[in-house]
């Protein structure tokens, strides 16, 4: 059984952003080239990861998931539960601490080549470096949840062959 | 349905499995060096895109910010550069001249509210004014909103350095050796040998000896950009601000004199400058070390009107980043690569000084009596 297409399609799209908008993330703030196209690159997909995950949200009650193979025992089947979780919160948390990030530094929110985006939090330079720190720690939270959904995923389809990624592909 | 006995813990102990009834293939030594093979590779993959992301070439953003600490001491909390200053209110009103290069609503008819700084280039925010240190206007035209235009300029005709490493080079070889009080002489000839763009550049600043104070400073946006009309056409142009007054002398020997002097003067009424564009060919150089031709066409779209000067505090221009590419519709930035370089480390900077303790700012208006 797989989960329906649009969700292995919305899943898929979300991978490869979050992938993207990570690197840019890292990239960006160390590198002096090109500042400007990185940072609006890395706004734009952020706020396209936002657009996707709410849609992802709204469709997950939509249909039954698929069952989770025998393989996983009533821990892991939790463990499975709180990743899920953990990954649908940091990815509607992480766009938001970085457009109020923007918008506590009194600048424009700009995405996608221009549109303007209503700022979400005050002018506040001691906010803005509270939500910079929080959106540093995310990232890192995020790319170790990642990693662990990834290794999980491929041991159990690598090593207990019970075809845990044909559920998504 | 009864439960599998094939989890990774019973694979460990038991190497059989049964799912109802079925036997299945047993993760056996070969399948969990796939699977943890494939993990590794994927860790390794990942971490390492993650490493080389972070690594960013040879001249780092933190190599700007180590570099500012190295040569002038840590001071939590101030800019890295530019941490001597004092902010200012005012506004800007267009004549609308400028609507014939530019679709900047900035530029159309009417007033847009402005924040500003008056500061000295580099990063001790305590350290005695000189005539000849670079001073600093820092400018945002309708902050917070969407159109709002951002730029750090300086008294000085040119700048001094056309590449980011230029900067950096210049910056460390500028470092005062603490037993003389003076920079290395020989670091400072070696590096112009090596740059002989600052070189030239310093020879055209030296020609004009600096004004009194701030109220009569020139201050010039130096890098190229882009003026974008209507239709879309674009134009190369440089700003600069022309002052209408002339200032108050600073008075000899104290520390912050020429700061005083300025909020003197803004204590007993406005100051004026003219915001004059020129236009460029499009053969102009966009080195910022080189001057364009002598009678390029000029446009004088307004007028900068400063009200008010306030001690660096929240809330006022103490917490703008004064970043070149914040720009609105209508104008953007040239391929001139300090522009990048200038937004990236002035981003650096901004993250570290709002997440240190703030400390009170030697420039205080509250101490000078008009």
């Amino acid at each position: 059984m797989t989960y329906p297409i649009r969700t292995r399609v919305l899943h898929w799209l979300t991978a490869i952003a979050v992938f993207a908008t990570l690197l840019i993330g890292f990239f960006m703030t160390n590198e002096i080239g090109s500042h400007g196209a990185l940072v609006a690159t890395h706004m734009t997909l952020g706020a396209a990861i936002l657009l996707i995950v709410i849609v992802r949200i709204a469709s997950r009650f939509t249909h039954k998931t698929p069952p989770l193979p025998d393989t996983v025992g009533r821990w892991e089947a939790r463990m499975v539960l709180g990743s899920e979780l953990s990954l649908y919160t940091l990815l509607v948390a992480q766009p938001l601490v970085g457009w109020a990030m923007v918008s506590a530094a009194g600048l424009p929110v700009r995405v996608f080549g221009g549109i303007p985006l209503p700022r979400i939090a005050p002018f506040d330079a001691e906010l803005y470096g509270l939500l910079r720190q929080a959106h540093s720690a995310l990232a890192y939270l995020l790319v170790a949840i990642v990693a662990g959904h990834v290794s999980a995923v491929l041991l159990h389809t690598l090593t207990l062959r019970d075809g845990m990624l044909r559920r998504m592909s | 349905m009864t439960r599998s006995t094939r989890t990774f813990a019973d694979a460990a102990t038991t190497g059989i499995v049964t799912l109802d009834g079925v036997e299945f293939s047993s993760p056996n030594r070969r399948s969990l060096l796939l699977g943890l093979a494939a993990v590794g590779a994927f860790l390794v993959t990942d971490i390492g895109l993650i490493a080389y992301a972070s690594s960013g070439g040879d001249l780092t953003r933190q190599r700007f910010l180590d570099g500012f600490r190295n040569v002038f001491g840590v001071h939590p909390g101030f800019r890295k550069n530019h941490a001597k200053g004092v902010s200012l209110v005012g506004y800007f009103t267009s004549n609308g001249n400028a609507t014939t290069l530019s679709r900047a609503a900035v530029f159309a008819p009417g007033q847009t509210p402005v924040l500003g700084r008056f500061s000295l280039a580099g990063g001790n925010p305590s350290v005695a004014d000189t005539p000849g240190a670079a001073r600093g206007l820092g400018l945002v035209f309708g902050l917070p909103g969407t159109d709002q235009w951002r730029t750090a300029m300086l008294n000085l005709p040119v700048f001094l350095d056309n590449s980011p490493q230029g900067f950096y080079d210049r910056l460390l070889a500028a470092k005062v050796d603490d037993a003389t009080g003076k920079p290395d002489p020989k670091a400072m000839a070696d590096f112009l040998q090596q740059h002989p763009e600052t070189e030239a550049a310093m020879a055209l600043i030296k020609k004009t000896s600096p004004t009194t104070g701030f109220a009569d400073s020139t201050f010039s946006g130096l890098h190229t950009f882009h003026a974008v009309g209507r239709g879309g056409e674009r134009t190369p142009i440089r700003w600069s601000l022309v002052p209408h007054q002339s200032a108050i002398a600073a008075q000899t020997g104290s520390p912050n004199g020429l700061f005083d002097a300025v909020i003197r003067q803004l204590k007993n009424g406005p100051l004026h400058w003219m915001l004059r564009l020129t236009v460029g060919e499009p053969d102009d150089p966009i080195d910022p070390t080189l001057p364009w031709p002598s009678g390029r066409r000029t446009v004088d779209a307004g007028i900068l009107t400063v009200t008010e000067a306030r001690t660096d505090a929240a809330g006022n221009a103490r917490d703008v980043n004064f970043d070149p590419l914040v720009l609105p519709d209508g104008l953007e930035p040239s391929n001139d690569p300090l522009l990048s370089a200038r937004s990236a480390v002035y981003a650096g900077s901004y993250r570290e000084r709002t997440t240190e303790p703030q400390s009170t700012p030697p420039v205080r208006v509250e101490d000078v009596n008009p």
